[in-house]
Order: structure tokens, then C-alpha cells, then sequence
């Protein structure tokens, strides 16, 4: 068998070569194959869900099981997700693992892009992986928001409200785009089909052509390493792909899938049943997206009114600031880093050795200030149930969170910044005991 | 090393009994806990297993390779410029021919932008009108016409233009206050009826229905960004990011004594775009 294969494709000088590949060990190295393992579940899972979801939204009388929506007329689409959930056999499980898997999905991108950012694993000659990487980001935001918008529920519709709204807002060409994209007025019925499209097939091909991408470098560059006895810029220390590291992550993929299955199994997600179908004079109150949108709904939440007719021309930048411009500036700024560094250090030598964030301790300010503004943004996207939560108007609120934007994030960089000088002067692991000060007898007798 | 394996035999038998019992699950339809917990267990005591064989099981020693550059040498990179080179030169000593050639590949390019405009119709105006007309009676979510009569004061209800209670952009929300309290632009006092007051309910901002009442600062409130608007002033944007009052629907009474629309919204209802302020005209 292993002559057969050989003699047609020369498959055993491969196949070896790619068994003895070295891989280096570290936790943080699995964050990405966690990414990696949650896209597999979630085209198993998909599939399953393909078999049952209509992308048509045309009235139906809804005449399954539930009964509060018994009677009631709804979409086809609306209804068979219903039915999926209520009368197909392990339906709601996968819907439910579906979703999970997708918040997993996203939240281990961002924190293997956080990883690979403080390490500054993106560095010469990575800085092309590290766009492919963005673009990852990018289409799986998306990959979320056109499958959490298929339902046809209330809480999605409203979603998709507001994605007309911000498409209307561009200059010129909103309006015109908008009933491209929506096929007319909103609200439309063509939109839930090509959304169908867009998440069970452009979309996923191109994120799967990228992945493939974005693994192929990897496996041609050799995996970064961190520093330590006998790893150096010129070699990688670790174990070898087979068996070792096959089994290990064949296991962690399991081990994902257990996760997920448990969380889809305990763990409530999205019940439309309760928001009920969309209907545009309706709304949920409160109301809030997946949590990787949040950052924008909060952008769009905090922005203050302000809306100029220039020559004649409105600009709605209470839309089109926080959720166009701003986003285009986060992903530039983010895609254009490595060259945005180099700039700043002038170090265009190749780094195979990962730093530690105290190594740069510029980075890793920026990078905290970063990560501190999204995750205001994102809270502030729950700025009504913060404000019900601590009992104090909405207002106030929205006010406290304006004003953090401008505050804290430069003030995390700061801290983050002495942070990593401190470390860097008194050579302490940030969460291990310190072990005193060794005191080495040098060869002429002295101390040091 | 004897109780690893022990564990991972465990953590496999686990997984065995647990694939057993969603099968069982899915036979007696026992519901999603049991689903999720079977298929949880079923999945982690294999992972766990392995995981821990590979771990501590196997002995795989820590080992190093080389690392190559990927660069090519000079001479190769050379050669390549050079093949480059020559297959560039042999196309662009024809001028003429590549002229053309670009010039049918840009513009062939060009026309594939067509059947982008196949997706949907022109705004044509759609953008500034609603379902709203003269004389047209307000129906609630039922379809029934509403006399002032009916309403108690600080109530608010969805109104619809009569036969098009589903219409998206010409929801609109009644409010009816005290009539002594309403301090609007005087020429559009004559907008109400007893009280009854008419707004759009398409958020300015990004569209969502207004749909939260205060009733005692008698401020209307979108769920969706916490957008203010302020009903006794004409729907004023007092809080929030909207950037326009909610339009003000014109209301008169038939002789019956329903509400009735004077005519269409004067504003254009729901999110600001480009050219919403220009008077007349088609949009974009």
C-alpha cells in the first residue's frame, strides 16, 4: 500500500519529512488550534443545520409544538428553526453547539492574535501570515453576524435593522447600496436567503481557503519559539509531529468538542422561541448582539449626535464614524502593525525567537491599550443593563463610559508600560515568588 | 507510568459507556441535558485519554531540527528576474497588442459590474415616502381606527396608516398628553388632536422601532442606542445619537370622530442618508 502510493506520487519522502517536523510545546501555541478545532465543529454542526433551516421568508402559520406561538404566523425560516429546535431529534443540540462553537471560535482568534501580538510572533518573516490572520478576523465576524441573523428572530431582525442603517449612511452611495444589498426597502425578503448564501458558502470557502493559506506558511516557516536552553534563531526545539503531536492534538480537537457539547447541552444560547419573530415595529429590550459585536454596538451606543449637511451633503456620523470608519481604522491599524513597528524600532532583522510582552515594553502598551478600548467598547454595548443593574439612569451611564474611552486606555498602556520596565529592571516573574537575588562566585573570586 | 494507563483505559471506558448511553438518550428521547451530557462525556473521555497518553505515556523525546531560510540565493533570484524579464518582453514589444488587450480586459472587467445592480431596485424616492396619505385612518395592531376618546392621557399605543398594519416605515407611535402641556412650534399645533399626538417610530438613528415610553418626563426612548426624544417639543432629540427629531405625522378627525392623517410625514422618517435633506428629486 505504502509502495503503491509512493510509486504513483512519491508520497513516503513527504509524508516522513512532515512526521519528523519538530513542534515546539507552550500552551499559548494551542490557542490557534483551538480556533482551528471549533471551525471543524462548526461545519459538522452546520451541515446538520443545513439539512433542516428554509432560507425563505414568506408567511407560514407556525402549527408545531410550541404554544405560545402556536397559531401565529411567521416565516418559513422563523418556523424551521423552530422546528429544528422543538421536533427534530438532536436539533436543538446542534443548533445550540452551533452557536457556541461560533462565540469559541471568535473568542480563541482574539486571543491567538493577542498571543501572537505580545509575543511579537508577527515579526519578519511572518508579517504575511499575520494579514492572512486578519483576514480570518475579519470573515469570521462576519461568518457570526450573517448566521445569527438566519432565525428571523426579533432580536436578529433588529440586527439587520441596524445593518441597513449603517450601509445608508456612506456618502453617496448608502442609499444605493443598501437596496443592493437588502433587495429594496427595508424591510426586504431577499435578505435572509442571500445571507443563507453568503454563510454556508461564499464565505465559508474563503475562510477555508485562507485557513489552508494560513497553515501551509506555518508548516513552511517553522513555528516560532520562545527563548530558552539550546533554541536559538536558527533551529526549533520541540516534539515531533508524529505521534506525538498528532495524538496530542487529536485530543485537544475531542477535547474541544467535549466543551462545546457541554455547553450545548447545559447552557441556554440564543432561544428565539422567546424573542419571537421579527417584526419591525418591535424590539427586545434590552437588546444586545453576539459579544464579538458588542465593541461596535457600544461604538454606535456611545457616539453623541452630530449629523452636519455640507454642501448640501449629510453625514450621519453618528452611523457612519462608529461603525465604518472606526472598525476600518482598528483593522488598518492592526494589518499594517508589523510595518507600524518597524517603523518605531527599526528592527528589520528576522526573529524566530519570541519576546515576552516585558521585552517590548512599547508593544505591549499599546497592545493593553488596545485590548482596554475594545473592552469598554464592548461593555458599553450593555450600557442599559449596566445602568438597570446598579439602579442609576442611562445617561450617566453612557457619560461614565465616554469618558473612559478617553481615559483608561492610555492610562492601561502606562501601567502596562512601567509594568514591563519594572520587570526588565528586577528580572521578577510577574506572578511567580520571587527566588532572592542569586549571587554568583565569578572565577576571580568577586561576587556578581 | 501503571496509573496513567490506568486512568486512560478509565478515561476510554468512560467514553465507551458514554456513546452507549446517547444512543440510549436518542432512543427514549430524553432530552437535550441528557444529549449534551452523553455526548460530552462520550467526547472528553476519549480526548482526555489521549491526550494523556500522548502526555505521559509516550515517550517522545524533545529534539531539534535546523532552520532553513526560506530566501532563495542571489543567483536564483537572478534567474528568475531574468526568465521574468524575457516572457515580460516578448508580450510588451507588441505595443498595439497589449494596448488592446488591456484595454478589452479593463473594460470586459468593467461590465461584469453589471449584474451587481440586478440585486435590487433604485431607491427612487422609497427613502421619503410612506404608506401614510390624506384622510388615511389610524388603526392599532388589530386594525382597528382610534378616537381620542378612547385613549386615557399618558398612554401610548403603535398606530398604522388603515390596511397596512405590517408596513415597516410608517409605524408610528400615539402618545396623548394634556394638550396644556404640549409646547410644539405653533404651526404645528394644529398637528393634534385633543392631545393626541403622532411620531414616527422609526428611530432617526439606526432604525429601530422607539418603542420605551417615559411617561413622566414624557420623553419617548429607542432600545436599541438609548436615543431621547422629547414629545411635548416635537419629538426633540434630547439625549442619545440621533441627529433628527422623529418626524411629526399632521392629524386631523373624520366626522366620525377617528383619528385620520392630514397627509404623508413632511420629514423623511427612520436613518439619516446623503441627500435626505434635499427637497425634491430622486435619492442617489
Amino acid at each position: 500500500m505504502i509502495r503503491w502510493a509512493d510509486e504513483r506520487l512519491g508520497s513516503s519522502k513527504w509524508s516522513r519529512s512532515a512526521m519528523r517536523k519538530i513542534f515546539p510545546d507552550h500552551w499559548s501555541f494551542l490557542l490557534g488550534e483551538i480556533a482551528l478545532f471549533t471551525f471543524v465543529i462548526l461545519l459538522l454542526t452546520g451541515i446538520f443545520l443545513t439539512f433542516f433551516f428554509r432560507p425563505d421568508q414568506s408567511d407560514v402559520v407556525y402549527l408545531g409544538p410550541y404554544a405560545p406561538l402556536h397559531g401565529h404566523t411567521v416565516s418559513a425560516a422563523f418556523a424551521s428553526v423552530l422546528k429544528l429546535s422543538f421536533e427534530v431529534k438532536l436539533g436543538l443540540l446542534m443548533r445550540q453547539m452551533h452557536h457556541w462553537a461560533a462565540l469559541v471560535f471568535v473568542a480563541a482568534i482574539v486571543v491567538h492574535m493577542s498571543r501572537v501580538f505580545f509575543t511579537g510572533a508577527f515579526r519578519r518573516p511572518r508579517e504575511v501570515n499575520w494579514l492572512v490572520g486578519i483576514n480570518l478576523i475579519i470573515l469570521a465576524l462576519l461568518m457570526g453576524f450573517t448566521g445569527y441573523s438566519l432565525p428571523d428572530d426579533l432580536l436578529s431582525g433588529i440586527g439587520l435593522r441596524i445593518a441597513n442603517a449603517i450601509v445608508l449612511s456612506i456618502p453617496f452611495i448608502g442609499p444605493r447600496a443598501a437596496f443592493l444589498v437588502f433587495g429594496g426597502e427595508f424591510p426586504t425578503h431577499d435578505i435572509i436567503s442571500r445571507l443563507f448564501v453568503l454563510h454556508v458558502m461564499l464565505i465559508p470557502w474563503i475562510l477555508m481557503g485562507l485557513i489552508g493559506l494560513h497553515l501551509a506558511i506555518l508548516y513552511a516557516q517553522k513555528h516560532t519559539q520562545f527563548r530558552g536552553p539550546g533554541k536559538t534563531e536558527n533551529n526549533v526545539v520541540g516534539k515531533a509531529f508524529f505521534p506525538y503531536q498528532v495524538l496530542k492534538s487529536t485530543g485537544l480537537m475531542i477535547l474541544t468538542g467535549a466543551v462545546i457539547a457541554l455547553l450545548g447541552g447545559l447552557v441556554q444560547i440564543n432561544p428565539v422561541w422567546s424573542y419571537g419573530p421579527y417584526d419591525p415595529s418591535l424590539a427586545t429590550v434590552p437588546s444586545q448582539p453576539d459579544w464579538y459585536m458588542g465593541w461596535l454596538e457600544g461604538t454606535i451606543r456611545m457616539f453623541p449626535a452630530f449629523e452636519p449637511t455640507i454642501f448640501g451633503v449629510t453625514i450621519p456620523t453618528s452611523l457612519l464614524v462608529p461603525a465604518v470608519i472606526l472598525p476600518g481604522i482598528v483593522f488598518t491599524v492592526l494589518a499594517m502593525w508589523p510595518w507600524i513597528e518597524r517603523r518605531i524600532t527599526g528592527d528589520t532583522a528576522e526573529h524566530n525567537l519570541l519576546d515576552t510582552p516585558r521585552d517590548a515594553p512599547l508593544r505591549t502598551a499599546f497592545g493593553v491599550a488596545g485590548l482596554t478600548f475594545m473592552t469598554i467598547y464592548m461593555l458599553a454595548g450593555g450600557n442599559d443593563v449596566f445602568a438597570s443593574m446598579f439602579n442609576i439612569n442611562v445617561e450617566a451611564m453612557t457619560w461614565a463610559f465616554r469618558v473612559s474611552f478617553f481615559v483608561l486606555p492610555p492610562l492601561a498602556g502606562y501601567v502596562a508600560y512601567r509594568m514591563a520596565n519594572e520587570l526588565n529592571d528586577t528580572g521578577k516573574h510577574p506572578f511567580r515568588p520571587s527566588k532572592g537575588i542569586v549571587l554568583k562566585r565569578n572565577p576571580e573570586g568577586g561576587f556578581e | 507510568m501503571k496509573a496513567n494507563s490506568r486512568l486512560v483505559v478509565v478515561s476510554f471506558a468512560i467514553s465507551m459507556l458514554a456513546s452507549l448511553g446517547w444512543i440510549v438518550v436518542y432512543i427514549i428521547d430524553a432530552g437535550l441535558l441528557w444529549e449534551g451530557i452523553t455526548l460530552g462525556l462520550a467526547l472528553g473521555g476519549l480526548g482526555f485519554g489521549i491526550v494523556l497518553w500522548a502526555d505521559r505515556l509516550l515517550d517522545a523525546p524533545e529534539e531539534s531540527e535546523e532552520r532553513h531560510s526560506l530566501a532563495s540565493t542571489p543567483e536564483q533570484n537572478e534567474a528568475f528576474e531574468e526568465t521574468l524579464g524575457e516572457g515580460v518582453g516578448a508580450v510588451s514589444r507588441r505595443k498595439i497588442l497589449g494596448g488592446t488587450l488591456a484595454g478589452a480586459a479593463g473594460l470586459f472587467g468593467a461590465a461584469l459590474v453589471a449584474p451587481l445592480f440586478s440585486l435590487g431596485p433604485g431607491p427612487n424616492g422609497q427613502l421619503r415616502t410612506t404608506k401614510w396619505y390624506k384622510g388615511a385612518r389610524l388603526v392599532n395592531y388589530d386594525g382597528k381606527p382610534v378616537k381620542p376618546t378612547d385613549l386615557p392621557t399618558e398612554s401610548i399605543i403603535t398606530v398604522f396608516p388603515e390596511g397596512n398594519v405590517e408596513s415597516g416605515d410608517s409605524q408610528a407611535v400615539l402618545i396623548r398628553v394634556d394638550p396644556q402641556d404640549l409646547a410644539l412650534p405653533t404651526d404645528r399645533m394644529s398637528w393634534t388632536q385633543q392631545g393626541c399626538i403622532v411620531y414616527s417610530k422609526v428611530c432617526t438613528h439606526a432604525g429601530c422601532p422607539v418603542s420605551l415610553y417615559r411617561s413622566d418626563s414624557a420623553q419617548l426612548v429607542c432600545p436599541c442606542h438609548q436615543s431621547t426624544f422629547d414629545v411635548l417639543t416635537g419629538a426633540n432629540v434630547v439625549f442619545g445619537p440621533a441627529g433628527r427629531p422623529l418626524p411629526q405625522l399632521p392629524l386631523a378627525l373624520d366626522n366620525e370622530g377617528y383619528l385620520i392623517a392630514q397627509g404623508d410625514f413632511p420629514g423623511t422618517v427612520g436613518p439619516s442618508y446623503w441627500d435626505i435633506h434635499h427637497s425634491e428629486g430622486s435619492s442617489s
